[in-house]
């Protein structure tokens, strides 16, 4: 039986995501997900419900320190060496509710998937990708000191003293000579493995602002982030678009702003283009995602859309994501459009719509939550 | 109910159950005495479970233990922070072992714990705990859990949410109750209890007191009662205003349901039971450190494990710049006081010496050192261990300074350095157990029933916000508006929270 507290901590984890006890709502301060500082390590903040209490104003309280220092200077951003342990007292709790850690990148993908519980993917098409590597999975009789198997080479010598008679039960020594030693040896596995690509495709017309960019960028990190955790081998392709596509490095995909009309098909185009010349897609798991403000040039150009989606973008992909970034002056028609055509449930096309920063977490569930 | 079973702790055997008993004879024979400890190893999900539990195997349901919890095993997994040692303050002290630490580590954290158990057993602010809180935590637990049952997991949580948010209020004079006054509650108790006849024994303190005032007050429990009313007579609450203890008289004068009355009366026990550990928690860490590192320098420590004994203990020792460590104030404080008394460093003619060459070659040879730190464990905490052997020469050795937030540069910079500014604010920082003051000042505010809580300002503001939700939540329970008289910006202010907001009066 699991200890109750399993209990209390499920409700904790139900309040904070709002399920339940929606009055502590306005306590709970937010944060699940590792944000990166840029240095390597990542500030993970954990989420915490705020019993309120009377207590002083942080400012003017200040507080005392040991260490060197003039009068000035400041004190803050500089960890004490070593932390201090966990306190063995019970009764307070309160303090910095963030932890800033080292992750891998493997580490903060299993996070990712931890908390939003995603599925793992189920790669389509046959594994073609060759790829070789070195496992250490035989014994031999030759090798460096390095690799020496000692259990396997005493193993030899008492299997070669026992043979010979010179074995003592009762002064088990065993000393092995150089014929008994056993090295760890390697084999040569070739492996198949599954490909993927992933084609962001980017609506920089004047609507999409930086906050916008900003959001398609950390959303963008984060599925590059789970998609790698899923597939070995992985290639990014990064088109912008106004009236017209064209395929940029990803520096330029986060920097550029351009202005003018929209012209969605022109990415569509680009994008159909690159698949049928680079990427077969019987041997690729195919990921186009289209960020945009849901601002189209023309009804016309939206119907052009739909049919290059259908008849050959969608035909090819695992499954085409759009995501549409709410901005003051995009009008959200896109959105409709496709919702209407393919609606929400779809296996072909998911759609999310990213209302601002909180959002992007629901919004990146929303496309990898089904696991295609 | 004992709930060891859920928990995978096992008692300690082996190599380990030797090292305990070099160590309990160590810590004997260097005069430390405590109630039996009992050691249990345990693993790293339990130790969080256990720390997020306040050290105790069972406690009523409620979302925060989960929140401590999840934080806890966060740091844990991401390798950040690890519980060292925990242990209980009861009778028989429990203390609890982690399994993965290394054998050294055991040590130190044995050594650290009789240092504790001594501590709690002797300290002055200890005296009155109940030393068998393991099965009166539990007790509360199954209480509330059976109220969760009749009225709804999500009234009781609630509720309890509500009191949370008074549990700072607490006055720690309570603590000592003089054994005169003990008496006199253990009388009225017994008084009680055959009053109220049939009733099984398994309510708080609190609430028998609660239904004492209840009896008093019976004629429409509806109404807040007031101090003005004529059954309200020699028990009066005249003798409450000007308490800090919020909770008891919310207990006591605010017109709650019975269950709830139990609940908070459970929830006050509790904060009760862990004010001690806030009162003391300089000298008590101070006094567990002092004795582990005595007990391993001198007697347990084997030669080849200096190396990790000293990183250990450097790493609970680490001075931080944002806040006082109070293992490395503690420590150094016992020690300085062991070393002013072995050296007759004290006293009027100690004090009042101006030469330096004097003060600095100063050896009496007194060798008062010891029985000195023995005794200042017994009879101090941490307000009037700070005021009295915090010295100048003390803080200069400790590096310590003050620091304030600078709205210029928007951070946190170094203020001073100088004694007495340091000294000041270290001692206004653990008054109160460093809680705002906050005492009831009339429970008939305006003669209309209202609460007026008054917030005796020292220095530091309150934080509006947290005082707003924190009056909604009072109002939710005294049911009538609830004053608050505090100063903002050095002016005399009251707020007040009607029911749907606070606002100045």
């Amino acid at each position: 039986m699991d200890h109750p507290i399993k209990r209390d901590h499920s409700r904790f984890r139900k309040i904070v995501k709002g399920r339940i006890r929606d009055n502590l709502r306005k306590y709970v301060s937010a944060g699940e997900m590792p944000v990166p500082k840029g240095d390597g390590t990542f500030k993970i903040p954990m989420p915490s419900i705020d019993i309120p209490r009377f207590k002083f104003g942080d400012r003017q309280q200040g507080g005392q320190g040991q260490g060197d220092g003039q009068p000035g200077d400041p004190v803050d951003g500089q960890q004490g060496e070593g932390g201090e342990p966990g306190q063995g007292e019970a009764g307070e709790g309160e303090g910095n509710k963030e932890l800033e850690v080292d992750l891998s990148l493997d580490e903060l993908a299993s996070i990712l998937g931890e908390e939003l519980e995603l599925p793992n993917i189920e790669p389509k098409g046959k594994k073609t990708l060759e790829s070789t590597t070195d496992k250490y999975s035989s014994i031999g009789t030759v090798g460096p000191d390095a690799l020496k198997h000692y259990k396997r080479s005493y193993k030899e010598a008492l299997k070669r003293q026992i043979a010979l008679g010179t074995y003592d039960p009762n002064n088990p020594t065993i000393i092995p000579v150089k014929a008994d030693m056993r090295y760890r040896s390697s084999n040569t596995v070739v492996e198949f493995e599954n490909s993927a690509v992933v084609i962001y495709m980017m609506d920089v017309s004047g609507s999409m602002g930086d906050e916008q960019k900003e959001i398609v960028r950390t959303e963008s990190f984060w599925i590059n982030l789970w998609l790698k955790s899923q597939y070995k081998d992985i290639e990014i392709r990064y088109i912008i678009h106004d009236a017209t596509a064209k395929e940029v490095d990803e520096t330029t995909f986060f920097r550029t702003r351009e202005s003018g009309g929209t012209l969605i098909s022109s990415a569509f185009k680009l994008c159909r283009d690159i698949i049928n010349s680079d990427y077969n897609s019987s041997e690729w798991n195919i990921y186009p995602f289209h960020f945009s403000d849901g601002d189209n040039w023309s009804t016309d150009d939206t119907k052009l859309c739909l049919d290059i989606l259908d008849n050959e973008i969608i035909p090819q992909s695992n499954v085409f994501c759009y995501g549409q970034v709410e901005s003051r002056y995009g009008s959200g028609q896109f959105y409709k459009d496709l919702n209407s055509k393919y609606g929400e449930k779809s296996d072909e096309v998911i759609l999310s719509k990213i209302k601002n920063k909180d959002a992007i977490l629901d919004s990146i569930k929303d496309f990898l939550g089904k696991g295609k | 109910m004992r709930s060891f079973d859920l928990l995978r702790s096992k008692p300690i055997s082996g190599e380990l159950l030797k090292l305990k008993e070099e160590i309990h004879q160590y810590a004997i024979d260097y005069g430390l005495d405590f109630y039996p400890v009992v050691f249990e190893v345990v693993d790293y999900d339990t130790i969080n479970i256990l720390a997020a539990q306040g050290g105790f195997p069972s406690r009523y349901p409620h979302w925060r233990f989960g929140m401590e919890y999840d934080q806890l095993s966060k740091g844990y997994r991401y390798g950040l922070q690890k519980i060292y040692e925990m242990v209980i303050n009861t009778n028989p002290c429990y203390a609890y072992l982690l399994k993965a630490n290394h054998l050294v580590d055991q040590k130190i954290v044995m050594s650290h714990v009789y240092g504790h158990a001594d501590f709690f057993k002797h300290n002055a602010w200890f005296r009155n705990t109940d030393r068998n809180m393991m099965d009166v935590m539990a007790n509360h637990g199954t209480k509330i859990r059976r109220y969760m049952e009749k009225y709804g997991q999500d009234k009781v949580e609630e509720f309890i949410d509500k009191v949370l948010s008074l549990e700072n209020l607490m006055d720690a004079n309570v603590l000592f109750e003089t054994s005169e006054i003990k008496r006199k509650r253990e009388e009225k108790l017994v008084a009680l209890e055959e009053e109220v006849a049939g009733q099984t024994d398994d309510r708080s303190q609190a609430l028998k007191s609660f239904m004492r005032a209840k009896k008093r007050n019976d004629v429409d429990p509806s109404l807040p009662p007031s101090p003005d009313e004529e059954n309200f007579d020699q028990m009066a609450p005249h003798e409450d205003i000007g308490s800090r203890d919020i909770m008891r008289y919310l207990l006591e004068y605010a017109p709650l349901k019975e269950w709830e009355a139990d609940i908070l009366g459970c929830l006050r026990d509790e904060a009760y039971y862990f004010l001690p550990q806030r009162v003391t928690k300089i000298m008590n860490e101070g006094w567990a450190s002092y004795w582990h590192s005595k007990i391993m320098t001198k007697k347990a420590l084997r030669s080849s494990e200096i190396i990790d004994f000293a990183d250990k203990h450097a790493g609970v020792m680490a001075m931080s710049k944002q806040n006082i460590n109070p293992y490395k104030i503690g420590i150094e404080l016992m020690r300085d006081i062991e070393y002013r008394w072995n050296s007759g460093r004290f006293g009027k003619e100690y004090v009042d010496c101006n030469d330096m060459v004097e003060k600095s070659h100063w050896d009496l040879d007194s060798g008062l050192g010891r029985e000195k730190i023995f005794e200042v464990r017994r009879t101090h905490n941490d307000i009037t261990f700070i005021d009295e052997f915090f010295t100048e020469e003390f803080c200069n050795r400790m590096q310590l300074f003050t620091y304030k937030y600078n709205p210029r540069t928007g951070r946190n910079e170094i203020e001073s350095r100088d004694f007495l500014t340091i000294k000041q604010k270290l001692l206004s920082s653990l008054t109160n157990f460093g809680q705002p003051l906050i005492e009831v000042e009339s429970g008939n505010y305006a003669n209309r029933g209202e609460l007026l809580l008054r917030h005796t300002h020292q220095g530091v503001d309150l934080d509006l916000a947290y005082a707003a939700d924190t009056m909604k939540n009072i109002y939710a329970i005294w049911k009538r508006p609830v004053n608050m008289a505090t100063k903002q910006d050095g002016n005399e202010i009251v707020y007040c929270f009607n029911g749907k907001e606070m606002k100045p009066v």
